[in-house]
């Protein structure tokens, strides 16, 4: 049987200026997901997480094209589907949660009304039984008196409150995978927990599989079974969490882990120097080269392949590959 | 140790609701209720708590950007309520700010060298010359080169510009910077460049810093201190090693709970709040946290609990100790 998702050699690249600059933001990914799991998308700003969630729904922006790969869900290829065939997808067996809830819902519409379209639309439930359900799954987001409450318009909700509905939106049609882009980012602490707890019941009650688009590795931590590391439009490290964490392979993961601030101690933190490297221009090589602070000359030159390191970790990094050959 | 560079006792800033032109007061919002700190030289005192707890407010008092409803801030032995004209210009070449957003937070319209060199201008009688050459040596201290100074702020990436707001604070020889959530807004490798950078110039200027911020491991690892803040009130003051190994009160055991681990098998003590942050409009009657707190006892919802020192250093306002 197909994993439930799986993703191959998926390039997505931004075309500008008439076609003479290219901006490669994701450059040949590859990862499969099974239902119940939760996969981990990690990396800083402008690495390509972003435009990787939007290739799989395919609502990429204009400028964006998808060069190659292929995207199959249940082993249908996405990559061919129509556009109406897409937006059967969209929401029914793809959902998405984006970063800023109070963008992702409509000022002018109640609550029910926004909770209910994806549920009128792909479980073509009516009149009672929509009620119901929406009052269901405000229920399960846990908002307090759903009957009341979904009268309401999104103002009239805190922060917490919104990012939860949009997680009920996104429940609505029933999805075997939710896509979730920096969902607690504008969230305090204490509700940031309440919501990560919230998804975790969620998954458990419903087997949903998780994406999990994120730059904390404190959230990956908490919540995801895999983890990819993602680095200039490329996936340099994918391993469980466990692994990832003990025993990162690629130093750019490493770095990463070094230079998170960690609860009671004060020791010094690693600087990663420089910055990202720009995506329309990036550096011969391994894209890392310039930051790394193993880097050979081999770095310099040849890209690194991506290296099975048993146990299903990859990794893309001419230090793991030479490990390997080595023994 | 001295006296203190600052000192901060039982401040209070109360803000009317409803109170229009014509219209009457219908309540007042309790931003600050009361609250007392020191910061001495070249200390970084943490302050933590969640959105609408009263942090902001408390750091626009202290900038006097604010003046308190009632308490006193004083600065070097000096109470600042009373100062004017020359004497408050003083104050506020001694005290600057870092904001949370480096986008906004610079004027886009004005190059790199005006924004550092223009605190100078206002502040000093010196020549053209002389600013360009701090201006320079400020951005060489948090890590930019020189020449930059006839760049614009768009031309500088997110933690760049954070640099810059950096060199400005720095620019009149400030004592005191508070640290308005400097790092929310930036990438984690960009976080680690701001947060060791802030640690240099600590140690190379004996700057005190007030860092403001909900990431509780970051507020652990810059500040020797760190105050928690509940609905306008702090609600324990320690230590931060000390904090982050034994906190006491329920509200500060809750945010560690929450913060995030940092790998998969930390263990956590479950602690996790329901609801939300209550209205500071209408704050919970006796303790403010008592609808939230798992440990909540009768007398909680009566009697309001005081700050105390349980051991040196350590103060906590919890009705369990």
């Amino acid at each position: 049987m197909p994993p439930l998702l799986r993703v191959t050699d998926l390039k997505t690249h931004y075309f500008g200026f008439g076609g003479t600059r290219v901006v490669k933001a994701v450059d040949g990914i590859s990862f499969s997901l099974e239902a119940g799991e939760t996969l981990g998308l990690v990396g800083e700003s402008g690495c390509g997480k972003t435009t990787t969630c939007h290739a799989l729904v395919r609502l990429l922006s204009p400028s964006a094209r998808i060069l190659g790969g292929s995207i199959e869900l249940e082993g249908e290829d996405l990559l061919t589907k129509s556009p109406s065939q897409m937006r059967e997808i969209r929401g029914r067996r793809i959902a998405t949660i984006l970063q800023d809830p109070m963008a992702s819902l409509d000022p002018l519409f109640s609550i029910y009304s926004q909770v209910a379209e994806p549920a009128y639309y792909h479980r073509s439930l009516r009149g009672g039984k929509l009620r119901q359900r929406v009052q269901e799954l405000l229920a399960a987001v846990r908002i307090p008196s759903p009957e009341r409450r979904m009268k309401e318009f999104p103002h009239q909700m805190s922060g917490g409150m919104r990012q939860r509905i949009v997680g009920a939106i996104a429940q609505a049609g029933g999805p075997q995978i939710i896509i979730a882009d920096e969902p607690t980012t504008n969230l305090d602490v204490t509700i940031q927990l309440q919501y990560l707890n919230l998804l975790k019941d969620l998954q458990r009650a419903s087997g949903v599989a998780l994406i999990f688009v994120t730059h904390n590795l404190g959230i990956v931590a908490k919540m995801c079974d895999t983890v990819a590391v993602m680095y200039a439009g490329k996936i340099v490290e994918m391993q469980s969490v466990r692994g990832l964490f003990y025993h990162p392979r690629h130093p750019y993961t490493k770095a990463l882990l070094d230079s998170i601030p960690k609860l009671g101690t004060r020791q010094p933190l690693y600087v990663i120097p420089g910055q990202p490297p720009d995506l329309s221009d990036l550096p011969t090589g391994c894209s890392f080269h310039p930051r790394c602070a193993r880097a050979m000359e081999r770095c310099r030159a040849e890209e690194p392949v991506e290296c099975h390191l048993g146990d299903g970790a990859t990794a893309r990094c001419w230090l793991a590959i030479e490990e390997v050959a080595h023994g | 140790m001295g006296e203190p560079l600052l000192e901060v006792r039982d401040l209070k800033k109360h803000f009317p609701v409803g109170g229009s032109l014509l219209g009457r007061v219908q309540g007042w919002v309790k931003a600050v209720d009361g609250i007392s700190f020191t910061i001495d030289s070249g200390e970084t005192l943490g302050l933590v708590g969640e959105s609408g707890c009263g942090k902001t407010t408390t750091s626009k008092l202290i900038l006097a950007a604010e003046a308190p409803t009632a308490g006193a801030i004083e600065f070097e032995g000096r109470n600042i309520a009373g100062l004017h004209g020359k004497q408050l210009m003083d104050y506020r070449s001694k005290v600057q700010v870092v904001f949370q957003d480096p986008y906004s937070s610079l004027s886009p319209r004005m190059r790199v060298g005006d924004i550092i060199g223009e605190p100078i201008e206002t502040h000093e009688r010196v020549s053209r010359r002389e600013v360009q050459s701090r201006v320079r040596e400020l951005l060489e201290l948090v890590g930019l080169r020189p020449d930059v100074a006839r760049l614009f702020p768009h031309e500088f990436s997110g933690g760049q510009r954070q640099r810059l707001a950096i060199a400005r604070a720095l620019s009149t020889n400030a004592r005191l910077i508070v640290l308005d959530e400097p790092v929310s807004a930036l990438d984690v490798s960009i976080r680690a460049h701001i947060i060791s950078l802030l640690e240099e110039i600590q140690a190379r200027l004996a700057v005190s810093y007030l860092f403001i911020a909900h990431d509780l491991a970051a507020v652990a690892h810059l500040s020797q201190r760190t105050a928690v803040m509940y609905l306008g009130k702090l609600v324990e003051v320690a230590d931060s090693l000390e904090l982050c190994a034994t906190p006491l009160h329920p509200y500060t055991k809750a945010l560690f709970a929450a913060s995030l681990p940092s790998h998969p098998d930390e263990p956590r003590e479950e602690i996790v709040l329901s609801g939300e942050v209550p209205s500071a409009l209408n704050p919970p009657p006796g303790c403010h946290f008592h609808p939230r707190c798992p440990f909540v006892m009768p007398h909680c919802s009566e009697q309001e609990p005081v700050l105390r020192e349980l051991s040196p250093g350590h103060h906590v306002a919890c009705h369990l100790y």
